[in-house]
Formats: C-alpha cells, structure tokens, sequence
C-alpha cells in the first residue's frame, strides 16, 4: 500500500493501482469513454484526465498509476475545461444521439455542441453489410474497444482496425471489405462493448427502423446469401 | 435509442459452456443479447450463436399448435386403419389441412386442442403398454432441455411404464468418454472448471475443434497461449484454427487416437517421465499397463497414425515434464467404435504424469450441448437413476420407489436399451411406441437409411419438439413445446455448474414448457392405469430440483436461492458447501486411478480401392447438432449450406475445384454437395458437417458401435468423391421424406 492525496484527501491505495482505480476505490468518480474494465486501457479519448502536481501536462487517469506521495487533483478548473472541451469537440463531428452517457457528461460539465459550429461532421453511410449487426460509423468517437476485443483482449480474430490518419481515422475491414468476407466469426463481443451505437444488433435497427417484429421474423427467414471465401 | 422493457438474465442455450446471456425484450420479442462482463463464465464474451442465434424462437415455420395425424381421430365413428408403410412422402401440402374437407389421407396433420392431443396420446401410450409391456415403450430425453425436463420425462417412462429404455444423445456424443471415466475414475465429467485452462503451462487439445464447437473456452485457451506463455499441443486429423496457437500440431489419421496416445505413454515410461509417487499412491494397475505398452513405440505409431515419432516424443516430454498440463478432449476421441479405449489411452497419460487432482491439471471431456450433462445427472440413460445410480444395483431402485410413490420392486431393475439401441429394436416384439423430447434422430443417428427403416417399424411415435424436424415427420402426435426464452429451470454446463434459465416472455401460440406437457400426460397415464400418482403437481421448477435432489446427493446442496445471481459447480453435498471447482483433490470416486490396457482395434470401415477416402464429420461454429434451431436462424444466412473439406492435392487428383458441386458415397448412400478445397484437412480426408438435411452427413456414416458405449463411429468410415454436374443438386437421397 501506498498513500497519494486525492483532491486533498489522504488515500491508501495499492501498488500498481492506475489513478482511475485508486479515485474509484475512493469514493472519487472520474469520467471516461474509451475506458472499459473488460479491454486495455489506452487513454485514447482522454476525457479522464486529472492533474498531477509536478507534471506540466494534464494525465490520463486509466493509465497513469499511483507513486508514494503523488498529488492529485481530480477536478480542478484546468481538468473540467479540457473535459468540456474535449466533449464539445466530440459533439461538433459525431453524431452522440445513441450515446446517453456521454450527452449526460455535456450537461454535468455545461459543453456546449455548438461550441465550434464550423467544424466538420463525420458524415458516412450506414454500412449494413451482414445479417448480425450494422455498422454506423458516423457514431464511432474512435474509442478502440471494438478493436481491442476483435484482438488480443477478447477474440484474437483480427477483422477491424483503425484505418486512415487524422480527421479521416475510421474503423474498418481490410481493403473495406464486407464482415462476411474478413475474418469475422460474428461474435459481437464489439457490439458488446461499443459505448455509442455505432454497432448495433439488426433486429435492435430493424425495431428502431419502425419495423414490426412480426416483419422482421419473416423478413429474415429463407433469405439465403452465399459467404465466399471461409 | 431503445430502452428494453425489461431484461431477462439466463443461461445460452447452444453449447456446453454455459454463458450468461440478459436478453432485451420489447413487445415479447428478444432484440438484443448482452452479457455482463462480471459473468463468471464468459465475462461478457459470446459467440455468433449465443449473440444472435436466439431468433428461431420467433421462426414462422415454429409450431405452436398440438398436432395429430388424422387416423387417430375418430371419424364419424369410423376408425381408419393404416398402415404405416403406405405413408406418402409426406409435402407440406398435408401440414395445414383443415379437418373439414374431404381430400384427406390418413396421414395429414390434423391441428388440434392439448385435450384432444394429449387424450389421444395417452390412449395409444396405455394401449400398447397393456397390450406388450414395459419393454414396448421407450423414451429419448433431451440434453438441450432443462434438468427439470429431463427428470420429469424420466421419471415418467420409470415410475409409469416400469422401464429403462431411457437415453439420450450423450449416447452419440461423449459415451465413450464416460464409459472410460466411469471404469478408471469412478465418475465421469470434467475434472476441473474450464478456465483453470488459464493455469496450464501444458495442455493438449485432441479431437476437439474448440474454436468452433466451444468457442468461449477456446479463447480462454488462446488468452493462456498468448498471454501466459502455456504450450499447446493439438492433435486433430483437421487444421484446426487452433493450430495457429499450438507448439506442436499431431495430424493424425481419424481413428488412430490409440497408438498416438499409447505411444505417449510409451514415451514417458521409458524416458522415466513418469510421476511415481502419483503412481504409487493414487492408482492401480501399473505394471501390467507398462508391460502393454511394449509395442507402442514412437515408429510403431508413427507407421499408423502417420505422426512423425520424433513429434510424439516431444509432446510426451512436453506433456510429462509440465508443472500443471492438462488435457481437453471432444468427440474426435469418443466417436469411434474404440471410443472408449481411446478415452482411456487419454486417462493413462493424466494418472501416469500425476497431471490431476490439483488445479489447473485435468481431464476435461468438453461436453457438446448446453445440459447435457445435466440430462446426464437426471438420469436420461438406461443404466442409472438420477446422480449415477445403477437401476440393477441393489438399494438404489428402493430409494426412488418410494419417492415416487411406487409400490416395493416395481421400478425396473433391468438395464434398458440405448438410443441407438431402441430403434433397432423398433419391430414387432421389441419396441413399439417411442416420445422423442427435442432430439432429432433422422439427422444425428449414423447411416440414416437404416435409422428411416427402423423408425418406420414404430408403432406410436410422439415428438416434442419446436418445429417440425426430420424426425418429427415420422410422427403421429406433435406436441408443441416451448424454447429456453419461454421457460424456467437449471442447465448444468460442461464443467457441472448449475445455472437458471429464465422466462424472457409467455409461451407463443399454444406451446407449453416441457415440464408441464409433461405433467400433464403424466396425470393423464396414471389415471387411465389407476395407479397411485408418483407426484405431478408442481407449484415451480424449483420444486422439481428439490425432488431431484432429496435422492441425488450430488445436487442436495442446490437451491434456486443459491443460484439466483452464480450458478454452484456439483458435489454440492449441502446447503452451506461452496461447490466444487476441482474434482479428486484426495481421492477418486473409485478410490485408486485403475490403469486398463488397451490395444490398438482398427474402425470398422477402413479406405479401400473402391471407397479410399476417410469421411469424418463434424460441426462448425455457425450451425448446431441436427439444426432444428440455427437452420431457422440468421445463422444461416451466415452459413446455409453443406460443404465437403478436401484437400488441393486431392481436389487437383479427382479433379474438384472450390465451389463445384461434388458426390460423396459410402457403402450407406451418397449426398451431393459442395466442395471445399482447403488444407484445413489433411490429404486423404473428407469433412462433412452433420447440420444440413439437404446433404445429411448421416446419410454415409457407418452405424458401427463401441461395443461398451454403444457410441456410433461417427468420425471415420471409407468414402469416395466424384464431380457432379449441377443438375444433381437435389439428388434423390437429399429430397427424403420431409413434413
């Protein structure tokens, strides 16, 4: 065990503990979106940032880990302007409608979407390309779970990556293929764990479509497609 | 964005693993799958089926109304009389034809009331009773149903019609692995829980294409490989995805398990591998066991299983000189006509390297289906009561006589026939009337021509199923019977813990849960036999455990309450016991690990000039068993069609290109299908997956049997393969009797 100061307050905490779990075990909440307890942490969207007294930047909090004395500060004004900010940049280009607990953040933290009204919008089709699930990328804020379970922190198959730099970063297939082409086993664990509805069960878009049960069932049954290539 | 009008948390209904799924539900419809990622056994990991494969619940062609065939309706006070062989090939034409005009056979389904249904039922089931006795009549359980389901269908056709002739389709899966566990330990599921896998510094996988068939231990099995160092060894005649993860990958030919293993052992004795002070205080039986494996040298095997000597002896060095090696075995071992030598040549190598017993070792049979083993513990087999209690040993039969309510001796002390035994003794003097539970016979019984033969020999056949299968087609009552997301119960998993299964909604259309079609013929028997009730009114499923377990003390301990949030992993002896994760930590049930020799016995068919093919069948990871529920799913649009694997260098030999349609024949029959050509198998093996009528793998295999587990050789006979032109699609042996 060793002890750090949490917005303040003495804690013990134990050796190895990331920030995140020392403030959660706390009793502290600190706020993220690409962390998950079943995948890696990557401190990819940053929304978890705390201040560290001695280092010029603000830290990721799911991956920095605790040392003897450490001085923290969890929600500082430094902490909660880079959090709006990183909101309302997330709000100006993705579409958050399927994403609850992020829009709950931007009114815990007053973000405003309008805040960079020029900004760019993800804008790409839906991709419906396989019976299980749909793929709606204009929801993806790039948090890199998917990814992670597709690979070595869940299925080791491999199917998606990042593909693209900058602004034009996308998950995709090799070559932008079709799932049912890759090496896709249509397990789901990334439906599973996306955060922002970017995937999606069918039969969840379907109902949202305005489809009836009754319609799906029988729109589903003996369509027969032919997967190449397994 | 949806919000679900509630969540139902339960237990999957495909494989054995066990995974916990929360279905969301709208409107009585299942729109989503989730998992939490706290569940004890997945954490929150599915597979394809478990994710999506819930949607044959709600497949239009499900039956949700109780079905007769016409002859047993009186008509204006006529009986018809029929004869079964002049049955048509029954079309769909016949499935919905109203009563009420007048072009009509004998043989149409006839949709009816559960009253109607159930009195008729139960007339013709009393009828042939009376008329020829307890050896007439004969049920299959179901090792997708619950343990409730399972319990109560036994104990029906025990307490009842005073017979054994009780089975399931463990019979067709693991019995080998369970006559061998039974004979050398004194019990028979897997010894520890499956993510002890994740403990392993060793482990082999044999006969088991776990990425497909369980695919959630499976990526326990990579995570130890990748991420903890563990070395694997596959030994599997076909590539499997998991050889990409393995140290050392063994191809051997099908069937050829007993020298490989042998010679393994072989190995590790004269290398001095062996763990002696394991030998010496946990097992019997040595010397003779060393003196047997004499002519199972490396080479020796080599010259047969055609895996390179120097391989075998770096597995058993391998294998032997790990701190914790276990091993996970599928039907590739017990699916022979030596399933249960080969089962036991996997024994040997555990006792003789001390590799169980302690966590993170093992032998660990993967079991195929989502209970059974549980089927399994409530006794759904000939030889035992519930919780492994010989019918002809003395002192069990008392115990359930007067649970049941049934006078001294009148339970049936005589062994009963085994599933594959009772149809062929489906004749006149043998067995006449069969209830088949949600199995599926005419697609998972070897040579299938044979099966359709005996099967029509039955006198009264009573299906309870989902949908109308190929076996429900030869019915003549069909009871309509409700999925797992319509009722409440237990499944017990592969490494025996026992876990609820929730009611996401009622029933669709008229279908009942099994237990309470159940009760309710059962009433309906005792009644017309006069015979004091053995107990057909339950309140709740619950109580139907509580039953169970006040005799089978394996389960004593289980409670709903207990299990409500994590199932409990069996012995649980009583209601304060924690459960039990790893078996044989002292002893084993049997008391000493017994060596029994085995010899080298060749499959009954091998390749020959005419047939110089082995055909081995199997599943894959979208499709299930027989398919009554993935070939009504989505799933099969993901895969919804028969394929043969063949190897290139075969492919270019017998000029077969990838995606032409070929002929495979056997001395059985012959399906047409399309070719894979793919190194996932080895040269000079085929690979047929048994889900598909359109070209029933069962239609070539060979109804060779274990001759002490009655198992069928699935997974080797001798077969050949031509080009076939595309007009043969539908060949005659494809478009057999359906509906």
């Amino acid at each position: 065990m060793l002890k750090i100061v949490l917005d303040g307050q003495e804690v013990m905490t134990a050796e190895g503990a990331t920030l995140l779990e020392a403030a959660r075990a706390a009793g502290i909440e600190i706020p993220t979106i690409c962390w998950h307890p079943a995948t890696t942490a990557n401190g990819l969207c940053r929304l978890c940032v705390v201040e560290v007294e001695g280092m010029r930047l603000l830290q990721p909090a799911c991956i920095v880990r605790v040392a003897e004395g450490m001085k923290v500060q969890t929600r500082s004004e430094r902490v909660i302007r880079a959090r709006r900010t990183i909101l309302e940049m997330l709000a100006s280009s993705v579409d958050l409608s399927d994403s609850p607990e992020i829009r709950a953040l931007m009114q815990e933290y007053h973000a405003s979407a309008e805040r960079f009204p020029g900004a760019k919008r993800r804008d790409v089709p839906l991709k419906d390309d396989n019976p299980m699930y749909v793929r709606d990328y204009a929801k993806c804020v790039l948090c890199w779970r998917c990814v992670q379970v597709c690979a070595e922190d869940a299925q080791y198959t491999y199917a998606i990556n990042f593909s693209g730099r900058g602004y034009e970063t996308e998950i995709g297939t090799f070559f932008d293929a079709p799932m049912p082409a890759t090496t896709c086993v249509f397990c789901g664990q990334c439906v599973g764990v996306c955060p922002t509805g970017a995937l999606k069960p069918k039969r969840e878009f379907l109902l949202e479509q305005g489809l009836k049960p009754e319609e799906i069932v029988t729109r589903s049954s003996g369509r027969k497609q032919r997967r190449e290539n397994r | 964005m949806l919000e679900p009008e509630r969540i139902t948390r339960t237990t999957c209904p495909y494989c054995g693993v066990g995974c916990t799924l929360d279905l969301h539900v709208r409107d009585n419809f299942i729109y989503k799958v989730t998992s939490p990622f706290d569940s004890v056994v997945n954490k929150g990991n599915l597979c394809v089926k478990g994710r999506f494969g819930y949607d044959f619940v709600y497949h239009p062609r499900r039956m949700t109304r109780p079905m007769v065939r016409r002859y047993l309706l009186p008509v204006s006070s006529e009986q018809l009389s029929v004869n079964r062989r002049d049955a048509p090939e029954w079309g769909n034409r016949s499935l919905m034809t109203d009563p009420l005009t007048t072009d009509t056979s004998p043989w149409d389904w006839v949709e009816t009331d559960w009253d109607t249904a159930l009195n008729l039922t139960a007339d013709k089931l009393v009828e042939i009773y009376r008329r020829d006795g307890s050896d007439a009549m004969a049920v299959y359980c179901c090792a997708k149903a619950t343990n409730e389901d399972n319990y109560l269908l036994q104990k029906m056709f025990r307490a009842i019609f005073r017979t054994n002739n009780v089975d399931h389709c463990t019979r067709l899966c693991h019995a080998g692995s369970v006559v061998a566990l039974q004979q050398a330990l004194g019990t028979s599921a897997m010894s520890n829980t499956a993510s002890e896998v994740l403990l392993n510094d060793v482990f082999i996988v044999t006969g088991s294409n776990t990425t497909e068939n369980h695919p959630i231990i499976a990526l326990q099995m990579k995570e130890a490989v990748r991420k903890r160092g563990a070395k694997l060894i596959v030994a599997d005649p076909r590539r499997i995805e998991l050889v990409d993860f393995a140290e050392l990958w063994l191809p051997l030919k099908p069937g050829t398990n007993v020298p490989l293993f042998n010679a393994m052992a072989h190995v590790i004795v004269q290398e001095n591998l062996v763990n002696w002070e394991f030998v010496r205080t946990r097992t019997e039986g040595i010397d003779t066991f060393i003196a047997s494996l004499e002519k199972f040298t490396p080479e020796f095997a080599e010259s047969i299983c055609g895996v390179p000597a120097e391989d075998i002896r770096r597995a058993a060095r391998l294998y032997a000189t790990a701190k914790h090696a276990a091993i996970y075995w599928g039907m590739g071992i017990s699916q022979l006509s030596h399933g249960t030598a080969s089962a036991l040549t996997l024994i040997h190598l555990a006792l003789l390297t001390g590799h169980i017993g302690r966590p993170g070792t093992g032998l660990n049979p993967l079991r195929g289906q989502n209970n059974v083993q549980g089927a399994s513990d409530m006794g759904a087999m000939p030889f035992h009561f519930p919780g492994y209690m010989r019918v002809d040993a003395p002192g069990n039969a008392e115990q359930w006589e007067r649970l049941w309510n049934v006078e001294p001796g009148g339970l049936s002390r005589k062994p009963g026939l085994t599933t594959t035994e009772i149809l062929s003794h489906a004749h006149p003097g043998g067995v006449r009337a069969l209830y088949i539970m949600g199995e599926n016979p005419m697609m998972t019984e070897p040579n299938l021509n044979e099966t359709r033969r005996h099967i029509e020999q039955l006198e009264f056949l009573v299906v309870q199923d989902l949908f109308l299968t190929e076996t429900a087609v030869y019915a003549d009552v069909f009871l309509p019977a409700t999925p797992f997301a319509e009722k409440e119960g237990t499944f017990t998993n592969t490494d025996r813990r026992v876990q609820r299964v929730r009611a996401a909604h009622p029933p669709r259309g008229l279908s009942r849960p099994d237990s309470d079609i159940i009760c309710d013929l059962a009433r309906r028997l005792e009644a017309r036999l006069g015979r004091p009730t053995a107990r057909w009114d339950y309140a709740h499923p619950s109580e139907i455990l509580r039953e169970m377990a006040s005799v089978n003390r394996d389960y004593a301990g289980i409670t709903y309450e207990r299990i409500e949030k994590v199932g409990l992993q069996y012995p649980v002896p009583d209601e304060t016991h924690p459960g039990t994760p790893t078996l044989f930590l002292e002893s084993f049930p049997r008391g000493r690990g017994r060596f029994i020799p085995v010899d080298y016995v060749p499959c009954a068919e091998l390749p020959d000039d005419e047939y110089p093919f082995i055909l081995t069948t199997g599943r894959v990871l979208e499709h299930w068993h027989g398919g009554s529920m993935t070939r009504h799913s989505d799933l099969d649009e993901l895969y919804p069609e028969a394929r043969v694997e063949i190897h290139p260098a075969d492919a270019e030999l017998h000029g077969i290109e990838n995606g032409s349609l070929v002929r495979v024949t056997t001395r059985r029959g012959q399906v047409t299908l399309r070719a894979h050509v793919t190194e996932k198998t080895t040269v000079g093996v085929l690979f047929i997956p048994m889900h598909f009528h359109e070209a029933a793998a069962n239609l070539l295999t060979t109804d060779a049997l274990d001759p002490q587990a009655k198992i069928p050789e699935f997974k080797a006979c001798a077969a050949q393969v031509f080009p076939a032109r595309e007009e043969e699609t539908h060949s005659p042996a494809a478009a057999r009797g359906r509906y």
